[in-house]
């Protein structure tokens, strides 16, 4: 983007493209959907509560739709029963949509690894952001959240794009 | 008693002539805290009868853990509540130091009710908060948020993680206290929780909205209550004032001085309360637990159970050979069978642990606190509207982790 | 006490570790519960727990677990019966307490027990159309099933 001002006060002009002007109203507004299933979820709340303020980077407006969310936050073990119905929701999220696996079971599974357990969500879905740990910390969720602000901004493929993998 | 919808069985008696619609809730609901779902069969609002179904979370905690060592279960028990992680800690301890015949020292065992009730405290602000949420009322759940950090602060403190703790050990604790931290609980303490206590007391208590979204909302008399096997706040909401803390006290309650507050009717607005209250006992316990805590160790005296000091097992081959044994082998716990049950924030946990000689569990049982209250949700909900189903699940604390296990 | 009642039904009791516990004989296990709630020197009221257990290689090969309270008296007891492996029939106590059912419905999920008598004995915790039970000693730990969904 670049901005030319002529002179203060005078109405200046800006030079962009459409996707980079569209990038970065998105940038600041993503609307996640927090699919929490277990312990992470807990982690969830705390990064939108008062102490970690998700609001700071344009993400606190949770959608509990998946119609109306950017992002889907999966927090928490998927288990076999579960899984269909991640990906039926992931389905249902309009393009462009991003996805964040938080936690060790949603990113392989965790120290379950038995019948019920399914071992990574990216075995059905793309996932652009991983966030390690048992639970991710607040900040681990922040630091996705910048790094989906990040790519947006680099015009970086999302996983979806390269989804299947070959 | 069945608890599968029969539409046909129901379809007389309706106000609407209409027929009875069926409607899905979950298990991606906000409501549902996204692990829940049900099928609820409904005459206009009304809710005619209702299935739950679960299993969403389902994790394999039994097969898990007789894979494991005794010591490696520890980790696991933390996620079967992952609101009160202490507390499923200390109670899987006892089981296991039950089938063991060891006595914990007296400082653990103090060390063991003041991070119990600690959890209690943050366990009954989540429920109180999120319930609230669905009720659409926010700002109680920012407002509890806040003594919250301050209690992962001490936690993250006493065993460097904020929610997956592992703090016990089969025969004491990880580590003693850090220097001061007993300071740092009653400034906590006698500060920032009983300010937001207060607040949310003041925002909720004579709020009309939140009397008349809750009072008489899935009320359960007492009978029922025990025949469904409640336990914990909503048991005692009901009005039966069963608390193992002062009628099987195990640990060091019997020491302390506290009330068991109890309900009449039992609906949504006495659990509130009840709640409410047992925080306030959670924080007199606390303060007489630290005005008494003795010194001493922490763990018990006996190689068996106890690992060598880190000091020991740098110097000296057998501190080193016991200590390899000890992780590699896991402690030996003779065979028998033991059931250990303590107060749990929801109501009684229960761990019944199998044990046939060796370093590892044979069968371990949960007994969770939410599995029969999740199961009365039909007797609560039915007759009442469908809005009053979010304010009952969310009053009645069903965490999935330790309800699918 | 339960064996002065139940005489031959009463395999043997014991009390380590100081649980009080009794093995039954399946057959007249509703009975010997119900006498255990209503007995006024006993009034288990609370079904707290139920659970099966599978010792592989011994015959019987299950035990079903009932763990009760009583809410006045304020004991426990252990109540422990054996299911033979060809036969894992027991009759189901939900007639005594209502809210052991969710209990039977999971150790049929798990264990494959069948309570004779359940008002709907279907699966709990998993899906169905998921074979077998896995909390048996001879489900291997990690042996996967495909997913059963809308997209497979």
């Amino acid at each position: 983007m670049a901005v030319k001002r002529e002179r203060d006060g005078s109405p200046g002009y800006t030079l962009t493209t459409l996707e980079s002007l569209v990038a970065w109203g998105r940038k600041y507004s993503l609307y996640p959907f927090t699919f929490a299933t277990a312990c992470c979820g807990i982690e969830v709340m705390g990064a939108f509560g008062t102490h970690y303020d998700m609001s700071r980077f344009g993400a606190e407006v949770v959608r509990f739709s998946p119609r109306q969310a950017d992002v889907l936050l999966v927090a928490g073990t998927i288990n076999y029963k579960m899984a269909p119905v991640l990906k039926r929701i992931y389905d249902q999220m309009l393009d462009p949509k991003w996805v964040i696996s938080m936690g060790a079971c949603a990113c392989t599974g965790g120290f379950y690894n038995n019948y019920t357990v399914l071992q990574g969500i990216d075995k059905i879905l793309p996932v652009d952001v991983y966030i390690p740990g048992c639970p991710p910390n607040p900040e681990g969720i922040i630091d996705a959240v910048v790094r989906i602000q990040k790519m947006l901004e680099t015009g970086a493929p999302r996983a979806a794009e390269r989804w299947p993998i070959k | 008693m069945t608890d599968r919808i029969e539409i046909e069985a129901r379809s007389t008696h309706l106000d609407m002539q209409a027929e009875p619609m069926l409607i899905n809730i979950g298990p991606s609901h906000p409501a549902t805290h996204a692990t829940l779902r049900f099928k609820a069969l409904l005459d206009g609002e009304t809710i005619i009868d209702l299935e739950s179904e679960f299993g969403y979370l389902h994790r394999g905690f039994e097969k898990e853990s007789e894979a494991a060592t005794w010591t490696q279960v520890i980790p696991y028990t933390d996620r079967l509540n992952y609101v009160s992680p202490l507390m499923n800690n200390v109670g899987y301890a006892m089981a296991v130091e039950k089938l063991c015949g060891i006595k914990t020292t007296e400082r653990c065992d103090y060390i063991r009710v003041i991070i119990s009730e600690l959890s209690r405290i943050i366990d009954h602000m989540v429920c109180i908060g999120t319930n609230m949420v669905d009720l659409g009322a926010l700002t109680n759940f920012w407002y509890f948020w806040k003594p919250r950090e301050e209690v992962y602060k001490l936690i993250e403190e006493l065993c460097g993680q904020r929610l997956t703790t592992a703090y016990t050990r089969i025969g004491g604790l990880m580590a003693d206290l850090p220097d001061g931290w007993t300071d740092r609980v009653l400034a906590v303490c006698r500060g920032v929780i009983p300010e937001c206590i207060a607040d949310v007391n003041a925002l909720l208590t004579k709020n009309r909205i939140f009397i008349e979204r809750t009072m008489g909302v899935g009320p359960i008399a007492a009978k029922d209550a025990v025949a469904l096997g409640f336990t914990g706040p909503c048991l005692r909401a009901a009005g039966v004032p069963l608390d193992l803390r002062k009628d099987q006290p195990y640990l060091v309650y019997d020491r302390f001085d506290f009330d068991v507050p109890i309900g009449e009717k039992g609906d949504t607005c006495d659990r509130y309360m009840v709640r409410m209250e047992e925080m306030r006992q959670s924080l007199r316990i606390i303060e007489q637990a630290i005005a008494h805590l003795p010194g001493g160790p922490v763990n018990v005296d006996d190689p068996r159970f106890t690992l060598p000091p880190k000091e020991l097992v740098y110097e000296n081959i057998e501190a080193l050979m016991n200590h390899f044994k000890f992780i590699m082998e896991g402690i030996q716990v003779p065979a028998g069978e033991a059931y250990s049950a303590t107060e749990a924030a929801n109501g009684e946990l229960g761990f019944y642990i199998v044990s046939r000689g060796g370093g590892g569990p044979y069968k371990i049982k949960v007994r969770p606190p939410c599995f029969p209250l999740f199961q009365g949700i039909r007797h609560l909900v039915k007759g009442q509207m469908v809005a009053d189903l979010i304010a009952v699940l969310g009053s009645v604390n069903i965490i999935a982790g330790e309800l699918d296990r | 006490m339960l064996s002065a009642k139940f005489g031959s039904d009463v395999v043997s009791t014991h009390s380590d570790f100081g649980d009080d516990t009794a093995l039954v004989r399946r057959e007249r296990i509703v009975e010997i519960l119900s006498y255990l709630r209503d007995d006024p020197a006993l009034l288990f009221d609370f079904a707290m727990d139920l659970t099966g257990v599978d010792y592989l290689g011994e015959e019987p090969r299950f035990e079903v677990v009932y763990h009760l309270y009583s809410l006045e008296k304020r004991h426990r007891v252990r109540i422990k019966v054996r299911l033979h492996e060809d036969d894992p029939v027991i009759d189901s106590a939900v007639p005594v307490w209502p809210g052991i059912n969710w209990y039977e419905r999971e150790a049929y999920d798990m264990y494959g027990i069948v309570f004779r008598g359940h008002p709907n004995l279907a699966r709990i915790l998993l899906y169905e159309g998921f074979q077998g039970h896995p909390l048996r000693k001879d489900y291997p730990k990690a042996k996967r099933q495909p997913t059963i969904g809308p997209e497979e």
